[in-house]
C-alpha cells in the first residue's frame, strides 16, 4: 500500500496495480463453446516454458507468450477479437471494481488470529491457557456442534474485495491506483472488474467522496 | 515495487527544507475553514521524522497555555505550504520523545551552526 494526495490534500490510501497490457486469447461462443467469454492473457513468460499446445493459442493470438490465462464471461453485446489489446484504460478515473485474489497464507493459526477470539487473560491466575479457545461445547450434548470455530489453516483462500474505487489511471506504465487494500502479497496475480453489485458500490463512492 | 515507488516519488516535493530533530521549525500550514482558506503558523521541536516515500511525516512539540501540543505533518503533503528554520538544534538522538518528560530549563537544546 502506499498513498497519495488528492485535490484537497487530503492523503488516499491507494494500492498500486499493474493491470495490462492484456491480450485476448480466445473468444468463447455461445455457439461453438456454449457459453460466450473472453481468454486474457497476462505477464511475459519465456518462450521455452510455453509448452506446444499453448504455443498454438498465442500464436493464434499473435501474441507473445502470457504467464496468466483468465477467462471472463460476457454480457450480450459485448464484443471481442483474438489479438484485441486490454489496457488500463479499459478502467475509468472514477469507476468502482470488484478485486479478486488470494489471500495471504498463514499456515495452521490459532483462533486469536483466526478468527478474532479474544483469549484469556495475561495474569490473575490464568495458567497455560492464554491464546486458548476455551470450551467447546457443553457436556450434556456429547458433541461438538458442526462450525465451531477452531484453529486451522488460514490465509491463501479466493476473496473477491468489492466497491474499490478507482483513484488514478497511469495508462503510460500500465498502473491503475485502487482505493485502499487488495487480497495477497506483493506481486500476486488478481482479477479486477467493474464492480458487480452496483448498489454496493454506489454507497461505497458516496462515502468516499 | 519500483513502479510503486515511481508512483511516489511524482508525489513528492522537490525541494524540501531541512527539517532535522531538534530543530525549532515554523510549519505554514493551509487550513479550509468553511470555504475559505487560509494559512496557519504551527511553531515548535521537531522530535523526529517517521516513515519513507511521501508517506514520511514529521513531529512538532510546542508548549501552548501550559499544555504540550504535539503534531504530525506528513512532510509531502499538499496542505503544507512552506516550513521556516527558527533555529537548528544539536541534538545526538534521532527521535526526540524524551522531551516530553522535561519542562522549562530541562527541555532546552543547544543550538547548532
Amino acid at each position: 500500500m502506499s498513498q497519495v494526495f488528492d485535490d484537497e490534500g487530503n492523503i488516499v490510501p491507494v494500492t498500486v496495480v499493474e493491470a495490462g497490457p492484456c491480450v485476448v486469447t480466445n473468444v468463447r461462443t455461445p455457439e461453438r463453446d456454449g457459453y460466450a467469454a473472453v481468454q486474457v492473457g497476462f505477464g511475459a513468460v519465456a518462450e521455452r516454458k510455453v509448452s506446444k499446445p499453448m504455443k498454438g493459442v498465442f500464436a493464434k493470438a499473435k501474441a507473445a507468450p502470457r504467464k496468466a490465462l483468465r477467462e471472463f464471461r460476457l454480457a450480450s453485446g459485448e464484443n471481442y477479437t483474438v489479438g484485441q489489446e486490454i489496457k488500463v484504460d479499459a478502467f475509468g478515473g472514477d469507476d468502482i471494481v470488484d478485486v479478486t485474489g488470494t489471500t495471504k497464507g498463514r499456515g495452521f493459526s490459532g483462533a486469536i488470529k483466526r478468527h478474532n477470539f479474544r483469549g484469556q487473560r495475561d495474569t490473575h491466575g490464568v495458567s497455560l491457557m492464554h491464546r486458548a479457545i476455551g470450551s467447546i461445547g457443553i457436556s450434556d450434548v456429547g458433541r461438538v456442534w458442526p462450525g465451531q470455530r477452531m484453529p486451522g489453516r488460514y490465509g491463501g483462500e479466493r476473496v473477491t474485495i468489492r466497491g474499490l474505487k478507482v483513484i488514478r489511471v497511469d495508462a503510460e506504465r500500465n498502473l491503475l491506483l485502487l482505493k485502499g487494500a487488495i487480497p495477497g502479497p506483493k506481486g500476486s496475480l488478481i482479477v479486477i472488474r467493474k464492480a458487480f453489485h452496483k448498489a454496493q458500490a454506489r454507497r461505497q463512492a458516496a462515502k468516499g467522496k | 515495487m519500483e513502479k510503486v515507488t515511481a508512483v511516489e516519488r511524482e508525489q513528492m516535493k522537490k525541494k524540501l527544507p531541512e527539517v532535522t530533530p531538534g530543530d525549532t521549525v515554523r510549519v505554514h500550514v493551509k487550513i479550509v475553514e468553511g470555504g475559505r482558506e487560509r494559512v496557519q503558523a504551527f511553531e515548535g521541536v521537531v522530535l523526529g521524522r517517521k516513515g519513507g516515500g511521501v508517506r514520511e511525516t514529521f513531529t512538532v512539540r510546542r508548549i501552548s497555555h501550559g499544555v504540550g501540543v504535539e503534531r504530525t505533518f506528513p512532510l509531502h503533503s499538499p496542505r503544507i505550504e512552506r516550513i521556516d528554520m527558527v533555529r537548528k538544534g544539536k541534538v545526538r538522538q534521532a527521535k526526540l520523545y524524551f522531551l516530553r518528560e522535561k519542562i522549562g530549563r530541562e527541555a532546552r537544546i543547544k543550538e547548532s551552526r
